[in-house]
């Protein structure tokens, strides 16, 4: 029956569109020979290796929650990285790059560390930080892909593949603070979370452990990174690997005897929690995924999914569109042409308002220069008319004056006249006070003749 | 460990010594699993590649495509009688077609540009060439420059330009110096000496020693370019093939004669049967190498990271840059950003 069915499959027309469809409608050609492009992942390969490879992780977590030591027992080497202390006033990132290789493999390893997360008393500010680094880096690819003169090739990545969160195990369930830190990453970089320090943690409480954190996590919508499962390769891998989500490891930078080796371990009273026994902790779930089997997936990832989200809204954010106002689609440049007309125009309109302004100012200084002229020349005119007047006045003055002076002159001169007339020569000619003048003239008149009458009148 | 990744991976048994920075490996950690994961990946998305012949008609150029590819991507315009017309200017044609080998999927185009130098009066028959060259990168820039970006851009920039020089004998042609001169700025272009089966050994030679002078002369930089050379390694390959072996001297076929027992391509002629993949016959075998086997993906890299690059900082600086963004720029930033 099945064979029947495959005979039906070879000759219906059906299929070859399916197949073109695959194709984006391109017909398959089928070789003749041994053409050998098949080479061509090799060389791509080659020319990555020449290149080397960027990876760069993100490990969040409390002070002491086993982050350092996780990383140096992940990439079995020691990264200096000095212990922090819990007094820390704010979240700080550090961030460290090393360079590691393996066969010609050359890895650029950068470890970003955040330094105090959740010692403070008030952590509303704790994933901030974080989350500003990461738009930060992501910003910094932007900038470069925007650049007219670019060199995207040779371009040191330093954009976040994977965030390693660190749950305390504590047994029961996430903290707050890991819920609000998640949530407010998990559209921006890939999230393993990850239970460090598990082996104080029993079997069977873990086991509750995990589901109830993974049941938190699914009920408030936090998207954490999930393994690829389209390649049939390494599906099945990955869907197992899901399902152990978070890996709660152990890490250590000790080695201990056990039989005849030396192995990762750490050494207790009751025990030895040896690092890379599956039985033990995650640890070597975690080292697979995340470094054999996924590395790859993590950045291409971090590439098409998250850059190109935080690079949608931050063009849509500077304005602009890839559709237009009237539905039709616009090019970056028709939306840069708009732009920058729109502030051509702006610029304009304020440069307009500002002449606008100037030309007013100068107005009312002008009525106000204009009004104190006029000021000063009424001031001007009423002194002016002050100065006549006393002008008059004086010229009055002086005219009163000049007449007294002038009747004084013709008194001296009748005086003189009078005491030059021969008739009278008295010893009363002696001028005393014009009283006796006068009284002597009178006299003069009784005594003399009737002519002398008229000068008694003048007097 | 227990076997989780179903690859034949060989740990080293003694771990390898470690250069670099603090970095002091003990054990295997599986770095080197990111060539496989890669590998997968791309064989996964598939490649596309983009060839561009040029050349006068009757030169062989869709049968060489042919025998490159090993299979009828360009139909041939086989005894072309009078009554078909030339066409009045040069046309261009792509024709695509997905082929597999070793689990590698190619989208293949082939762009053929019949027309090319057949008029009588060729003045600026690269033009269009020119033109639809740039306009794959248009393309390929607007699709770039979208806020919501296509997963995968589809790639139809022309990686590489097999232009066919007429094996005269002598030099080259004004129009062959006149076109590599203009395209050799835009597109890698790879120089073949078409139909090299009418010249003898000394001939082929000759001209191959004068043709390269000629270029040199002429300032025209042809792939692989020598400023693009990475490393020592690169510059010593190259140069070598730059030197020695370009232009290759080529011959095509797709009929398969059978010579010493096997079958083999070749063309059957009254004195004897030339094997296109002879190397002593001529260098067919070289030029295939050259361009799939080894700088296939050089190819397009040297296209996506210079020339498309350079396109479009020419058209982003005619535009007067891109829009201003906010406030942070760094000393070296060159654009008016």
């Amino acid at each position: 029956c099945m064979h029947e069915v495959k005979m039906i499959r070879l000759f219906l027309p059906k299929d070859r569109d399916e197949e073109n469809c695959k194709n984006d409608g391109y017909r398959t050609l089928p070789l003749s020979g041994h053409v050998g492009f098949g080479s061509l992942p090799d060389q791509l390969v080659k020319k990555s290796i020449k290149q080397g490879f960027c990876f760069n992780i993100l490990c969040i977590g409390e002070t002491g929650s086993g982050k350092s030591t996780l990383i140096n027992s992940l990439f079995n080497t020691t990264f200096d990285d000095p212990v922090s202390s819990h007094f820390l006033p704010s979240v700080k990132l550090r961030a460290q790059t090393y360079e590691l290789q393996e066969a010609n493999v050359l890895l650029k390893l950068t470890i970003v560390n955040t330094v105090g997360f959740g010692d403070q008393i008030n952590k509303e500010n704790s994933y901030q930080p974080i989350v500003d680094y990461i738009d930060a880096q992501f910003e910094a690819y932007l900038q470069e892909e925007l650049k007219i003169k670019r060199s995207l090739f040779s371009y040191h990545d330093t954009r976040i593949h994977v965030c390693l969160y660190f749950i305390s195990p504590t047994g029961h369930s996430l903290k707050t603070l890991d819920l609000l830190a998640m949530k407010s990453l998990d559209s921006k970089v890939n999230i393993i979370p990850i239970i460090g320090k598990a082996d104080s943690i029993s079997k069977t409480e873990l086991q509750k452990f995990k589901n109830k954190i993974m049941s938190e996590l699914v009920s408030n919508g936090v998207q954490i990174y999930q393994f690829p499962t389209d390649d049939e390769t390494i599906s099945k891998i990955n869907t197992i690997m899901n399902g152990h989500l978070p890996f709660a490891v152990v890490g250590s930078t000790e080695e201990v005897r056990i039989g005849n080796k030396m192995v990762r371990a750490r050494q207790y009273p009751w025990g030895i929690v040896q690092v890379e026994n599956e039985n033990h902790c995650d640890f070597v779930k975690l080292r697979e995924m995340l470094i054999c089997t996924n590395m790859e997936d993590l950045r291409e990832q971090t590439h098409a999914r998250h850059y190109e989200l935080y690079r949608r809204c931050r063009l849509e954010e500077m304005g602009f569109r890839d559709i237009g106002p009237e539905n039709k689609p616009v090019s970056l440049q028709e939306a840069y042409e708009a732009k920058r007309h729109e502030f051509y125009l702006e610029l304009q309109r304020k440069e307009e308002e500002m002449r606008q302004q100037f030309v007013q100012r100068v107005k009312e200084k002008e009525a106000i220069l204009k009004e104190a002229e006029q000021k000063v020349h009424a001031k001007f005119e009423e002194r002016m008319l002050a100065l006549q007047e006393v002008k008059l006045k004086l010229e009055k003055k002086k005219k009163v004056l000049e007449d007294e002076i002038a009747m004084f002159v013709e008194k001296k001169a009748n005086a003189e006249v009078l005491q030059s007339q021969p008739s009278v020569s008295t010893p009363l000619l002696s001028l005393k006070k014009d009283k006796d003048r006068k009284k002597y003239v009178l006299m003069l008149v009784i005594r003399g003749s009737k002519k002398k009458f008229l000068h008694i009148s003048l007097l | 460990m227990s076997e989780l990744v179903p690859e034949p991976r060989q740990k080293p048994v003694v771990p390898m010594k470690p250069v670099g920075i603090n970095a002091n490996l003990l054990g295997y950690i599986g770095i080197d699993t990111i060539i496989e994961q890669m590998r997968k990946k791309t064989m996964k998305t598939g490649f596309d590649f983009n060839i561009m012949v040029v050349g006068q008609s009757g030169l062989g150029k869709s049968t060489l495509v042919n025998t490159l590819f090993k299979s009828q991507v360009s139909r041939k315009s086989s005894g072309w009688n009078r009554e078909e017309k030339i066409p009045k200017t040069v046309e261009i044609k792509a024709i695509g077609h997905v082929i597999e080998e070793g689990g590698v999927k190619m989208k293949l185009t082939v762009i053929d540009t019949p027309g090319f130098g057949d008029q009588i009066n060729n003045e600026n028959c690269w033009e269009p060439i020119e033109k639809y060259i740039n306009e794959q990168y248009e393309k390929f820039l607007k699709e770039e420059v979208n806020i919501a970006r296509k997963k995968r851009i589809p790639d139809t920039r022309v990686h590489c330009c097999l232009y066919f020089i007429s094996p005269t004998g002598h030099s080259l042609r004004p129009l062959d110096l006149e076109f590599m001169k203009h395209l050799s700025k835009v597109v890698n272009i790879i120089p073949v000496i078409a139909k090299a089966d009418t010249m003898t050994l000394e001939e082929k030679t000759e001209f191959k020693q004068r043709v390269r002078k000629e270029l040199e002369v002429n300032g025209i930089e042809f792939y692989p370019q020598k400023e693009f050379d990475e490393d020592l390694e690169d510059k010593t390959e190259n140069d070598k093939i730059r030197q020695e072996s370009m232009p290759f001297a080529v011959v095509g076929s797709d009929k398969e004669y059978q010579v010493n027992g096997k079958r083999v391509l070749g063309r059957k002629t009254p004195w004897g049967i030339i094997e296109v993949e002879n190397l002593t016959h001529c260098e067919f075998a070289l030029l295939r190498d050259f361009v799939i086997r080894t700088h296939l993906q050089d190819l397009k890299e040297v296209t996506h990271n210079i020339h498309y690059e350079t396109y479009r900082a020419k058209r982003l600086n005619d535009n007067g840059g891109l829009p201003p963004m906010t406030v942070e720029t760094e000393e070296n930033h060159e654009s008016n950003l």
